[in-house]
């Protein structure tokens, strides 16, 4: 499923228009941790997490990730939403808590699968 | 490429500097996507170097990454000039961190970047001199 059919589904609001929102979405991986994200997130999750640093574009970019979701309402650092769009990383914010957002992606079929 | 087939591209590191870290990583997945290296190689690459570079940024002064590529394998060096590791087991170890308060906010110190290292490298040697610094040296076959 793209990227932005899931947002026509879920409400949250893109940070990032320059960004491409017709990625694919292949899964879903949730973390704050980073050396986590490295081990574990998969090539077309979606990556939802608390954290709004800029070090997050990198871990995206690198694992190659179809974009990031801010949970409760957090809003991204000016300079993380400058260097996404620089690399081309989704980044969305989400007023749900992690635990109503991955339900409402369940329901759209997006899974957390290994 | 150097008269005998080896690619080298070597990056600096600069300690402390959120704002860069992870472009060396960046650059070397890009040239590996440029020459046509395999999907699983260029991942396992990625995660490593990504943790040898943070933990340069994260723990020390400076330091340096450097790439080497051949037909038959692709080495990663980065060294760096920092307070070193006393006990390298201890530090392999996953879960062991002595990353500060303000690190572990922002998602660090989670103590997996060494044992990332291992897992996703063909080889890895970690080496280091207390109050000097640290190099490790990982290897890719292709
Ligand atoms: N280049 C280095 N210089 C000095 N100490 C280091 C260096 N690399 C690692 N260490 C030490 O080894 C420990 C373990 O490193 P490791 O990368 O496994 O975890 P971490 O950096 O603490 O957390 P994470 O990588 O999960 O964010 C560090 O907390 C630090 O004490
Ligand atoms: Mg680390």
């Amino acid at each position: 499923m793209k990227l932005n059919h899931i947002i026509e589904k879920i409400p949250m609001r893109v940070q990032t228009p320059a960004s491409n929102l017709s990625v694919e979405v292949t899964g879903g991986y949730i973390s704050d941790l980073l050396s986590d994200v490295m081990a574990h997130a998969k090539k077309g999750d979606v990556w939802i997490t608390l954290q709004i640093h800029q070090n997050t574009v990198a871990v995206a970019t690198l694992k190659e990730l179809a974009g990031i979701i801010l949970i409760n309402g957090k809003q991204p650092a000016p300079e993380t939403i400058k260097k996404a769009e620089e690399e081309g990383v989704p980044i969305l914010t989400s007023e749900s808590t992690a635990f109503e957002l991955i339900c409402e992606l369940c329901k759209l079929g997006i899974s957390g699968s290994r | 490429m150097a008269a005998d087939n080896t690619f080298i591209q070597e990056y600096s590191i600069k300690g402390w500097d959120f704002t860069r870290a992870g472009e060396a990583s960046c650059e070397i997945k890009n040239i590996l996507k440029q020459i046509g290296v395999s999907q699983d190689v260029i991942r396992r690459v990625a995660i490593a170097s990504y943790e040898a570079e943070m933990n340069v940024v994260m723990y020390a002064r400076q330091g340096t990454m450097r790439c080497e590529i051949d037909t038959t394998k692709i080495k990663i060096t980065i060294e760096d000039e920092g307070p070193g590791i006393a006990d390298i087991d201890q530090a392999m170890q996953e879960g062991f961190s002595t990353a500060t308060p303000e690190m572990r906010e922002m998602g660090f110190g989670a103590g997996m970047g060494l044992p990332n290292i291992k897992r996703n490298s063909d080889g890895c040697e970690v080496t280091s001199v207390v109050g000097k610094g640290t190099k490790v040296a990982m290897s890719f076959n292709l």
